[in-house]
């Protein structure tokens, strides 16, 4: 009899104890959970994608209910959210427009590949080739990494080059991260003067790969009154803090690389 | 003494690998090894757990259950420590460890029913008795040596896979079909480390 008795007890025992510590440590060592960072993860669009610069939607929520983050950073939530975030929490949030944009206009009516490419259809396979399959290094690759990022259908591959709808634009950085060739960053979303190029090679070197890029000629600076633009590593860019979208520097730049972004028109060439 | 543990922790990792030569801890083999990060955090959380359970197991084995002629119930016993273990640390780490919990915390739940886990604290023990000398302290190193080699098989098969993802492979072996494949080519090659540790460490 002790031959069964003794096995059944011994396990059961050990059962016993076992879910009685579990059912102690659980009542002992309860994180209490935080109401607030569960509302405000409710109003989060729920994209889980990083724009904030948090880990997620709930590492940016339990940020907010703490107190350490600002609201209006989520990017794809944009004002809607900010505002029901700020009423939850009892501060004022504003959250600026912006929208992603391609910098580079390098599309087949410019610039060539410089290989028949017929590798994997994607633009980080095809960047490790050689420096990319386009003949200028810096340039679109047209293979649409970002296009198969973006969540919101913004992002067409037209002619060789990719463009972004700004109203279907929701800020979220998925196409940022994606570009092998760091082309895509935010503007704000208010009529300016974009450098639509990248190429920091000397003027004679991009000369030769692309009709329309940038040569660092610095005539778009001395037209500028109000010292928006400067050359860099034979590249110009524009400050769009400064910007007054007066199209000036657009009507002087020879390479035709400046364009006037008015922030509502799909950036399709 | 220092020789044995020697040897016993490089055997662990390279000829008795957990994963790649006894073949145990598959699923976590093929399920979270395909990026580097999560793999090493998985492979953490075992090391860690396996070390903890085989510090539990082997004294409940060897002064309650064997004494007791009542090593037929080791699997069952074995099994009711180490899940009500994992529970156990994984509330503890959220109270007072939150950031390892946050990295950790996915996996643990994982593990508490993973077969590399309760296999080497039964193997360690198999061990112990056709060799006394393979006691307590013999058979935390080896738990350690064989998370430790859990480690490597992860971290290396991840990079494996991650090289995986730039090929172009045929439709009819993508996904599971191709990683199966690799991970076997993998397995051979870790059939070259038979009979070296015994003659590294003479």
């Amino acid at each position: 009899m002790n031959e069964i008795l003794f096995p059944i007890i011994l396990v059961a025992g050990i059962g016993l104890i076992a879910g009685l510590g579990l059912a102690i440590a659980s009542i002992v060592m309860a994180v209490p959970k935080d109401e607030k960072a569960e509302k405000i993860e409710e109003l989060l669009p729920g994209a889980n994608c990083g724009a904030c610069g948090y880990s997620g939607c709930s590492g940016y929520a339990q940020a907010l209910a703490k107190g350490e983050a600002k609201p209006g950073l989520c990017s794809p939530g944009g004002a809607q959210a900010a505002a029901a975030i700020g009423e939850l929490l009892g501060v004022s949030a504003s959250v600026e427009a912006k929208t992603a944009l391609v910098h580079c206009l390098g599309s087949y009516d410019h610039t060539t590949d410089k290989m028949e490419y017929e590798g994997i259809p994607s633009c980080a396979a095809a960047a490790q080739l050689a420096g990319g399959i386009t003949s200028c290094r810096f340039g679109c690759m047209g293979l649409g990494d970002c296009m198969r990022a973006c969540h919101y259908d913004a992002i067409k591959i037209c002619n060789g080059m990719a463009s972004i709808d700004p109203s279907k634009c929701r800020g979220c950085s998925m196409c940022v991260k994606a570009c092998p060739k760091g082309l895509i960053s935010f503007v704000p979303l208010k009529a300016q003067a974009v450098v639509r190029c990248s190429n920091c090679d000397k003027g004679a070197a991009t000369n030769k790969v692309c009709n329309i890029g940038c040569i660092g000629c610095g005539k778009c600076v001395k037209v500028c009154e109000c010292g928006a633009v400067k050359v860099e590593n034979f590249h110009a860019t524009v400050d769009p803090e400064k910007c007054t979208a007066c199209g000036k520097c657009v009507e002087a730049c020879p390479r035709h690389c400046i364009t006037m972004f008015t922030g509502t028109q799909p950036q399709i060439q | 003494m220092a020789q044995q543990m020697v040897s016993i922790f490089l055997a662990a990792i390279l000829t008795e690998n957990y994963i790649l030569n006894q073949f145990l801890g598959i699923c976590p083999f093929l399920g979270v090894s395909k990026k580097l990060n999560t793999a090493f955090g998985m492979s953490c959380a075992v090391t860690f757990v396996m070390v903890l359970a085989t510090a539990v197991t082997w004294p409940i084995y060897t002064y309650v259950l064997y004494p007791n002629n009542l090593a037929y119930l080791q699997t069952i016993v074995f099994i009711l420590i180490i899940a009500a273990l994992v529970q156990f640390v994984e509330t503890v780490l959220k109270k007072y460890m939150p950031p390892l919990y946050n990295a950790l915390g996915i996996y643990l739940p994982l593990i508490t029913t993973n077969c590399a886990v309760l296999g080497v604290t039964m193997l360690v023990l198999e061990k112990g008795e056709s060799d006394p000398t393979f006691g307590y302290l013999q058979s935390l190193v080896n738990t350690f040596g064989a998370g430790i080699g859990f480690m490597v098989a992860m971290v290396i098969f991840a990079g494996v896979r991650e090289r995986l993802e730039l090929c172009d492979i045929p439709k009819s072996l993508r996904g599971l079909p191709i990683t199966l494949v690799s991970a076997s080519l993998v397995a051979v090659s870790f059939l070259g480390f038979q009979g070296i540790v015994d003659n590294l460490v003479k």
